[in-house]
């Protein structure tokens, strides 16, 4: 058992792109469903306007990927107005309902053969990011740091994900300290209540999923320039499932819950990973009962159980309030 | 806007009193000077007519009861008129302006403000915050500005100390920092009320403000709805504690199966057969007869 390997993996994968992807869709998720209590369990058709947006504008258009950009923040807030128009003025779970579907109608669309011209069907789209590692500033080579090693390419995905995660980080901080912010936590409460004092409910809850969507896109343009390649089948609904046990993990309604949740989420499934598969090769016993493949799915199972322990003993997540969720929700 | 300027306690009292003095006691009677006009205002729920209303005026700086027995149809009014709920026909006109149609946030900032029957404590906010979100016209509630604190920062000053003195008034100053959702129910209802105040209303629609709520708190609730009308603001609330009504109200309004069935100051409408019958059913006087045949062909009859 290479220890040291281990705690290497699980630094680089605390901190990797995937930490950075699902970090940035569980902050949108934490301000549509940790401040304003609404439930969108589509964000990762959001990601996927997000990567998609990148990939076909430079591979089709052959454009700067900076359309892509200006383009995938069109098309979330367009999907969101087309989610929220109808759902939002109805009951909580008909959002619910009509976000998962459309998520599922996004990854189908993106990988039908009709469309294969346009988003590559299954295969996806590749070789894009070139306009994107042009602009890095970082000489050739590999840097150590600490017990993980980068290239120059994966180093700069790192600091402008993190960047980017700072600044998602700083605008919900900045939105849910103010008067906004006050009415989104109103609302989480009892709509109600707010709507007799005079705020335009629907307003602000379309609002709140406009911005959660496109920080869900700036998640998909991470995805898709670090990794290099998008393909649909990435974007399914585990992938939003994964960005919510994240928020929970850490903490709803916490400006930092999301980041320590991505930071924890990924250190343990990979970690996992890694330790039951070197357990396996070391022939440990229990441990190489399993095969390879096995081990990739346990890691889930111990991921869903670390979860489940957590809600039992501090049901508030890693950073949450006890008292605050103490109160009868009502 | 509720007039600031000071006047003797209880001279409001009396001037809605004589105010209503030559108001007819017939249902729908015109008022002198009413704040809210509804005329013909239906809702239907399937088969059932859950309110029915020809004609009825609300006095302005007056405190109205509305009264009735389960199911009258007195909060799903309530509804109707802050638009909450929208009737099948009907309009109903507020200062003059025409509310039908008019979506409950709007009824809100017009000055027509409600309280509901199950308390709405917003339970994971503080107190304050609760307080403070009443406020109406705040430029940090537009997304662009909430960004920039120097933008609503002296606002949000002025609006925390105005929800202090409110809180003062209502005894909860030293509860700011608690969750809502530890208050006890009492609590949550001055919350409530006091909440409703910091939107500065003409009106404000009380819907059982003393349901749950232990006696020792009553008597200060009592206090604060007669504030209200000191202050120049009219109150309409709904209430089955007829002490209760009878205490506060200067005028009570009575409705039964949808329909406003009687009207008048709160001792005569007591009194009134039509009222009578409604809470306690037509035959409740007559001397039951020994024999049990007789009972049952009177319940046919």
């Amino acid at each position: 058992m290479d220890w040291g390997y281990i705690f290497s993996v699980m630094i680089s994968s605390a901190f990797g792109v995937e930490a950075i992807v699902f970090g940035l869709a569980a902050i949108g998720i934490n301000m549509q469903f940790g401040y304003t209590g609404l439930l969108n369990f589509g964000q990762s058709a959001f990601m996927a306007i997000g990567g998609y947006s990148i990939a076909v504008t430079v591979v089709q258009l052959g454009v700067s990927f900076w359309w892509g950009i200006v383009i995938g923040f069109i098309a979330s807030v367009l999907l969101a107005l087309l989610l929220g128009v109808p759902t939002l003025r109805l009951r909580a779970d008909y959002l619910a309902i009509v976000t998962i579907a459309a998520s599922e109608i996004v990854r189908l669309l993106v990988r039908s053969v009709t469309l294969k011209g346009i988003f590559g069907g299954s295969d996806g789209l590749q070789s894009f990011s070139g306009g994107f590692f042009a602009l890095n500033p970082i000489p050739v080579g590999d840097y150590n740091l600490g017990p993980v090693n980068f290239t120059n390419r994966e180093l700069f995905v790192l600091l402008v994900g993190w960047l980017l995660i700072a600044l998602a980080c700083l605008l919900t901080w900045l939105l849910v300290r103010s008067p906004w912010g006050r009415v989104l936590k109103g609302i989480r409460e009892d709509e109600d209540a707010v709507r007799s004092l005079g705020k335009n409910v629907y307003l602000y809850k379309m609002q709140a999923l406009i911005i959660g969507g496109m920080i869900g896109t700036v998640a998909g343009f991470v995805f898709a320039v670090g990794n290099e390649a998008v393909s649909p089948d990435f974007f399914g609904t585990d992938t939003t499932f994964f960005a919510y046990a994240i928020l929970i993990l850490g903490g709803a309604a916490r400006v930092f819950g999301p980041v320590l949740g991505t930071v924890i989420f990924w250190a343990i499934i990979q970690g996992t990973d890694v330790f039951l598969r070197s357990g396996i090769d070391a022939g440990l016993p229990v441990i190489s009962l399993m095969s390879g493949s096995q081990a990739a799915v346990i890691r889930f199972i111990l991921v869903g159980l670390m979860i489940m322990l957590l809600m039992i003993f501090r049901p508030q997540g890693i950073l949450g309030d006890r008292k605050e969720l103490a109160l009868d929700a009502r | 806007m509720p007039d600031k300027e000071a006047v003797a306690p209880g001279s409001r009292k009396e001037a809605a009193v004589n105010a209503l003095a030559d108001v007819p006691r017939t249902p729908g009677a015109a008022k002198p000077d009413p704040i809210l006009v509804a005329d013909n205002v239906v809702r239907r729920f399937g088969g059932l007519t859950a309110v029915d209303v020809d004609h009825v005026e609300i006095q302005r700086g007056a405190i109205t009861a509305l009264i009735g027995p389960n199911g009258a149809g007195k909060t799903t009014f309530f509804n109707l008129l802050t638009g909450f709920d929208v009737p099948d026909t009907g309009s109903w006109l507020f200062n003059g302006k025409d509310l039908a149609g008019v979506p409950a946030y709007k009824v809100a900032r017009l000055g027509m403000i409600r309280t509901f029957q199950l308390t709405k404590a917003l339970s994971r906010m503080t107190v304050l915050e609760n307080m403070r979100l009443g406020a109406t016209g705040q430029s940090g509630e537009r997304i662009l500005a909430s960004l920039f604190k120097f933008t609503w920062g002296s606002q949000e000053k002025s609006i925390t100390e105005r929800a202090d003195d409110l809180l003062k008034r209502f005894n909860m100053f030293e509860k700011r920092g608690d969750f809502a959702g530890s208050l006890s129910g009492g609590q949550r209802k001055l919350l409530e009320m006091a909440r409703a105040l910091m939107t500065a209303p003409e009106m404000v629609m009380l819907d059982e403000p003393m349901a749950g709520v232990n006696p020792a708190l009553t008597q200060s609730l009592l206090g604060h709805i007669k504030d209200l009308r000191e202050q120049g603001m009219t109150v309409l609330f709904v209430e089955h504690d007829m002490d209760m009504v009878r205490d506060i109200s200067d005028w009570v309004i009575v409705m039964a199966q949808g329909q406003v069935i009687a009207e008048g100051p709160p001792d005569e409408v007591m009194q009134n057969e039509a009222v009578i019958v409604a809470y306690l059913g037509g035959h409740h006087d007559k001397a039951l007869t020994a024999s049990g045949v007789s009972f049952t062909e009177e319940a046919q009859s």
